[in-house]
């Protein structure tokens, strides 16, 4: 509907154009540049300006936690002690760092092995398997979250950290699906040349095809590891028992007790900035595969 | 390879397949395990009394029909569908507005994007504490804002009727992984579409309705069907802004934060009524099943195909 017609047809010449495209008035350009810069300064302030802000009001007392102050006066430093002996955080930490790395180990060898069984090796109903992964990354998880719960109970491990990682194990489809894209993309003749050498597919797949997909397999790490990092659900329904509270849950049961009910949330504003640095730090380290990562699949952790 | 297979007998397989068979093991135990099982189970469930302790009880349409007559689930599915129409149609444009400002042409890209990428990293949990902050009557950085151009702010976590709009900006705020994915769009269109468009005499809003959005609509379309999922499975954010021990069991003032998933959690966790949960997970299931294909459908006449359609 939008486009069938050729672009080029019902226009009627204009303006003076340069060849590719740039007006060639020079006010009306720098013009339309001021206007992209101001627009693009606004946009990243609205979404830069809240974080500074969090940090103010995580350096303010008490009492002050709610006003109108961009510097806070004192600034309490001391917020940031004070937090670690309200709030158990390196516990959580410790907690959400173990799901966070053995949920990224399970996922990445299980979806990439799934994966290569599903690019590169013929085996009847591997069609049907396929589909099968479709059809989960479709599914919506609230159909299946019930059901989970009683299995994770009956092998008696709610109340652990395995119903929060273990999952992985069976690979997750939105990266079985990420990973067979790029395992389809290399050449035949990698896997012939192993074969006539005498290689066994599993050697294959672990000698030639991982170190190729590297750069798929460290944005699958840096997607899961922000899932696990963030996953509040895993948690709130598995964990009751406090010394195995993760980070997202932790600070949700803080904003009740500390938040609603003490008033102390300059604290929890600390402990927010606490549990967000990780993130921005990793990101930092490796934005170029949070990016690709995201605009060539579209996942999002 | 499949010389071999002949020679063989039929259920003797080859290698290639054994090893074909290894490798998608571990998903086929998955899926039948946590996927499709469950799925089936909850199916059951749906038409049962289970309160995990004792046994489920066959009860046929009990729950459904319990769902016509439950205040808090038209509350909760009337939140949920007015939170996705409200979010996904405004966050859309919002987001395809900052990729083409990135594609503008212009200097440090990758700052830009950067910032704008920034609130989706930040841990949910994190983002609604700051949020809570934002959005108070006291002193919140929005009414501050809202103060200068003269508005004065609503108490939009206190007023049932600001909450849903409140959350919505929030969720605004991080849309930044949908503007990586436009921009990323973007960058695919031919260059020399634009080009001869600008021979032919056709300005920037002409290029934007005629080339532009046809050639990414397909993304588009899939970033709507993301956005609308994901708009009606909220969970994280309205759980720890108004958690219901504060709110006397409701989720937040007069029920307004109660989204479904919140609901069906509520119902299955915290009231043990399985059954009625699993229904309610089925109903949502059917839900979105139906929106996506009303989605798909309306589609097929707005999305750019090469085949010309």
């Amino acid at each position: 509907m939008l486009s069938s017609q050729p672009v080029t047809q019902p226009l009627k010449p204009t303006t003076r154009t340069s060849t590719v495209g740039r007006t060639t008035n020079p006010v009306r350009y720098w013009l339309g540049r001021l206007l992209i810069y101001t627009a693009l300064l606004f946009f990243a302030l609205l979404f830069i300006v809240p974080f500074v802000w969090l940090v103010s009001n995580s350096l303010k007392t008490a009492e002050q936690a709610f006003d109108a102050n961009w510097i806070p006066r004192p600034i309490m430093w001391s917020n940031y002690v004070r937090i670690f002996q309200e709030v158990p955080l390196l516990l959580m930490a410790r907690n959400s760092v173990i799901v966070a790395v053995l949920g990224v180990l399970a996922v990445v060898l299980s979806s990439s092995m799934i994966a290569y069984g599903l690019a590169r090796l013929r085996f009847p109903g591997a069609g049907l398997v396929f589909a099968a992964v479709l059809g989960t990354m479709m599914m919506p998880g609230a159909v299946t979250m019930i059901p989970g719960y009683l299995i994770w109970k009956k092998l008696n491990l709610v109340n652990t950290l395995y119903p929060l990682w273990l999952g992985n194990l069976f690979g997750s489809s939105f990266y079985i699906f990420m990973l067979r894209q790029f395992l389809l993309t290399l050449p035949q003749e990698i896997i012939d040349a192993g074969r006539v050498d005498g290689a066994s597919y599993y050697r294959i797949y672990w000698q030639l095809m991982l170190p190729l997909i590297r750069p798929a397999l460290l944005s699958v790490t840096i997607f899961e590891f922000q899932a696990k990092w963030n996953d509040f659900m895993g948690p709130l329904i598995y964990i009751q028992n406090p010394d195995l509270r993760t980070l997202p849950l932790g600070l949700q049961i803080f904003v009740q007790h500390l938040g609603y009910g003490q008033f102390r949330w300059e604290l929890l504003f600390a402990a927010s900035v606490l549990v967000t640095l990780p993130m921005v730090l990793l990101f930092a380290v490796a934005q170029k595969q949070f990016i690709e990562g995201i605009a060539t699949t579209g996942i999002k952790g | 390879m499949a010389g071999n297979r002949t020679t063989k007998s039929r259920f003797r397989l080859d290698e290639e397949a054994r090893a074909g068979f290894f490798f998608v093991s571990p998903f086929l135990l998955g899926f039948i395990v946590f996927t499709a099982g469950p799925l089936l189970a909850s199916f059951y469930f749906s038409f049962t009394r289970y309160d995990v302790l004792n046994p489920p009880v066959w009860r046929g349409l009990e729950n459904y029909r319990n769902m016509l007559q439950d205040e808090r689930f038209s509350k909760t599915l009337y939140n949920s569908l007015y939170f996705t129409l409200l979010y996904v149609p405004t966050a859309i444009p919002f987001a395809l507005g900052l990729a083409l400002l990135l594609q503008a042409r212009v200097r440090g890209v990758s700052f830009w994007r950067t910032a704008f990428y920034l609130p989706e990293i930040t841990p949910a949990v994190a983002a609604g504490v700051l949020w809570l902050r934002i959005l108070s009557a006291q002193n919140g950085l929005l009414n501050e804002a809202l103060a200068v151009i003269g508005i004065n702010g609503p108490a939009w976590t206190i007023d049932a009727q600001w909450v849903k709009p409140a959350i919505v900006m929030m969720k605004l705020w991080s849309v930044g992984w949908i503007v990586v994915i436009y921009f990323a769009a973007l960058q695919q269109v031919p260059k020399d579409l634009y080009e001869a468009a600008i021979v032919d005499g056709a300005n920037a809003w002409q290029r934007f309705w005629r080339i532009t959005l046809p050639m990414i609509s397909n993304v588009i379309f899939f970033t709507v069907i993301m956005l609308t999922i994901f708009s009606l499975n909220i969970f994280t954010e309205p759980m720890v802004m108004f958690p219901p021990q504060v709110f006397g069991g409701q989720m937040g003032p007069q029920d307004s934060a109660l989204f479904y998933v919140l609901y069906l959690f509520d119902q299955a966790f915290r009231n043990f009524r399985m059954g009625y949960a699993s229904a309610l997970a089925w109903v949502l299931f059917v839900i979105t099943l139906i929106i996506v294909t009303l989605q798909v459908r309306g589609s097929r006449r707005l999305v750019y195909t090469d085949s010309g359609q």
